[in-house]
Formats: C-alpha cells, structure tokens, sequence
C-alpha cells in the first residue's frame, strides 16, 4: 500500500538476491567464511565507534571490494554500467559513513549493512532508472571479490564536489586525494584543526545530500 | 575521486563519541513530552473534576489506550529507523490500541441505552479534540522527527507516519486528563480521527525529511 508495486518487486529481488549472495559465500567460503569476516567487520566498527581511525580505515577498506561485487552485480541486472556501480559504492561508503551510529553494537553486522546497501541500490535504480545504458552482459554478474583495483568511477562524486563552495572543495581534495592529515591540511589553510573539522563533517553531509539530491533533476 | 580517497576522508571525519541512535530517539521522545505536557499545563489544564473522574473506568481506560498506542508505536518506531532490524512482532503490536478501544465501544453499546449512544458518541467537546491533540503533537512531531533524521529509515513515508501515532499519542494521553467526554463512543470517534490526522501529516513529511 505504501509502496508502488515497482519498488515491491526491487525490495523483493534485493531480497532473493542476498540469499544467492549468501549462498555463493557459502559455496566459495564456506558458512564459517562468511560468519568470520561478519564478525571480524563487526568488531572492526566496534573500535571504529570508540574513535580507533585504523580499524575504521580497515574495516572501509575490507568492505569496499565485496560491496562492490554486489553492487556490480545488481547494476547488470538492471542495465546500469561499472562506473555507474562504483558510483554507488561511494555513496554506499558515505551512507555508513553518515549512518555508523544506528549500528547496535549487540546485534550482527551483517543485516545492517545489507540494509544501507539495499536501501542505496533501491535508490540508485529509482534515480537512474530512466537514464540510457547499455545493459551489460551476465559475464559481469561472476566478477569476484578480489577484483578490487579495477575500480573505474565515472566521476559522479567529483561532479558533486564541483557543487560544494571553492574552499570546502579544497579541503577535501587535501584530506581524500592528496591524503593529507587534519593536520597538514589546517596548516595549509590556515585554519584550526577544529574549523577543517567541521568543515569536513560538513561537506561530507552536503555530498550526501546531493547525491540524493541529484536523482530529482532527471 | 576514487573510492580510496573518499575513504581518506571519511577515516579523517571519524569522531570519538556520538551517542547512539537509539538514545537520540528516546531523546527525542523525552523533550517532545515535555514541551507538549508543559504547553498542556499552561494552556489547557485538566479537568475540574479530575479527582471524582479518577475513580471512573471509563476515564481511566482512555489512559491505557492513548498510553497503549504510543508505547507501542515507539517501539514499532525505532525498529524502523534502525537498518537490519526486523519489524516482527511490533509491526503489528500497535493495533492493540484500536482493538482494545473496540471492545470498550462494544461494552458501551451493550451497557448503555441505544437511546444515549448519540449523544454520547457526539459529546461536547469534539471541536477541542480535533484541535487539541494536533495542537499538542507539534512539538512531539517535531523531536521525534528532528531524532529520526539522525536514523536510517528505509520506509521515510512510513516511518513518519508511525511518528505521528508516537507524538498523537503523547498528545492525547495529556489532552484526556482536560476532555469531559469519557465514553469509549466517544473516544473511538474523535480521538481517533485527530490520531489519524496527524499520522498522515507524518507521512507527508517523512517521506520529505526522513530521506537519506
């Protein structure tokens, strides 16, 4: 009632589609695999909330490959390309990122983070969905894993930067493509430590925002 | 920008302490109470009669349904808002709210003369419940709302929507200790009609505010 039958049929495939995830982990990794890295992801975030910024680059960095095989795997199936899909990885990153705290440290990783990446594809399909691509054969649907360096954007965030004010931009490029540290970037430009902070906080809050943004121009 | 850099800074944004979701919520359900039961005090007051309306059951089960409903839409709530969570039981726990009000209104039609149900499912002081309860659920709306954002709904319309049972909730227990009219007749008609207005008012703005 609440929802449209389209959306329906997306949460439902999502659905039967995680257990084919689940089922493949099974098969490649076995069920204590796939229980393992849960509970490693799990403990990972543990410390992440309680500010260890190593096991959170850790646990983003362990992440990002699987999320990108499921979200390439989705992306085949409903006609969007690679570059669409890292897209959507980046904005699932920024959704944990955002979201971290609604994780209850007593209850299983796993189900949480299916969720924000559902919930990111559901939105994904519904922004894009009118937009022309060519559907990609089923091959993409067997990549693994492990094909993590392939990553090939299509630039979708550095467009939304391109929405954010001149300094906010360079603060950010500092802090993510030239990896520098709070730190370095205050000295750079000549702000405190606190001020990059919340400047960061914030555009990282404004990407979001546009990203959800961006769909309701199409 | 690759996913690498973008990773550099979410690592740099990573803060210490930041209470939990599920606190931000209860939070919010707290100061939206108390702003809604302080505009109450100052602006409505109960009843004059509240001490002899003590003693009566049908004063006093307006309580268990209105706290009925908001206990178990709070519930329903933070399931909602939480990613992962299942809504099991609590999708369905709030409806023990309008059904226990069910049975009342059969009570009363059983114990009372049909010549009195009118005038009781009328009452007197209908116009005040449909503009009080919604008066008294902005501020619970709002926190609560306010709160959720801070959540990860993945049904927004939805999840508003039960927002506005928990605040309507608030509302009408604090506004049942003003209204004169304890007929479950009464109660079923009216009160349930500003309840309703203000669940949909939820939807249409959570499905606006409660994206992400």
């Amino acid at each position: 009632m609440i929802f449209g039958a389209d959306e329906m049929n997306i949460r439902r495939s999502a659905r039967a589609r995680r257990n084919e995830d689940m089922a493949c982990s099974e098969v490649r990794g076995g069920y204590v695999g796939l229980r393992g890295i849960e509970e490693e992801w799990g403990l990972l975030m543990r410390a992440a909330l309680d500010g260890d910024s190593a096991a959170y680059r850790r646990l983003l960095a362990s992440l990002t490959p699987h999320l990108r095989t499921v979200t390439r795997r989705n992306c085949a199936r409903i006609g969007l390309d690679r570059g669409e899909a890292e897209d959507i990885v980046q904005e699932v990153l920024l959704a944990i990122h955002l979201k971290r705290h609604t994780w209850d440290v007593d209850r299983p990783f796993g189900p949480w983070i299916m969720t924000i990446a559902r919930n990111k594809l559901i939105d994904a399909r519904r922004r894009r969905g009118n937009r022309l691509t060519l559907p990609i054969d089923d091959l993409a649907d067997i990549v693994t894993a492990e094909g993590s360096d392939d990553a090939t954007d299509r630039g979708d965030l550095d467009c939304l930067l391109g929405g954010l004010g001149e300094r906010q931009r360079d603060l950010v490029r500092s802090l993510s493509v030239e990896g520098r540290s709070v730190q370095e970037t205050a000295e750079r430009l000549k702000m405190s430590e606190g001020a990059v902070r919340v400047a960061l906080h914030r555009a990282i809050k404004a990407l979001a925002a546009l990203y959800r943004g961006s769909g309701d121009e199409n | 920008m690759r996913t690498e850099d973008l990773i550099n800074a979410l690592v740099a944004d990573l803060t210490v302490s930041k209470a939990s979701f599920r606190r931000i919520l209860v939070g919010g359900m707290a100061l939206g109470s108390v702003i809604a039961a302080v505009e109450f005090l100052f602006w409505i007051g109960v009843r004059p009669d509240i001490g002899d309306a003590m003693e009566t059951a049908r004063f006093l089960f307006k309580f268990v349904v209105t706290l009925c409903l908001a206990a178990t839409a709070a519930r329903l709530l933070s399931r909602l808002a939480t990613p992962g969570v299942s809504t099991g039981f609590w999708a369905w726990a709030w409806l023990a709210a309008p059904m226990l009000l069910m049975v009342a209104v059969a009570a009363e039609l059983i114990v009372t003369p049909e010549t009195a149900w009118w005038s009781r499912l009328v009452g007197t002081n209908a116009r005040f419940c449909l503009m009080l309860i919604p008066f008294l659920s902005i501020g619970p709306l709002a926190c609560i709302l306010a709160a959720l954002r801070q959540g990860a709904p993945t049904r927004p319309g939805l999840t508003g929507a039960v927002a506005g049972l928990v605040a309507s909730g608030i509302a009408a227990t604090l506004y049942a200790s003003h209204c004169t009219d304890d007929s479950p007749l009464f109660v079923a008609t009216w009160y349930s009609l500003a309840i309703g207005l203000v669940a949909v008012v939820g939807y249409v703005i959570g499905s606006r505010v409660l994206r992400w």
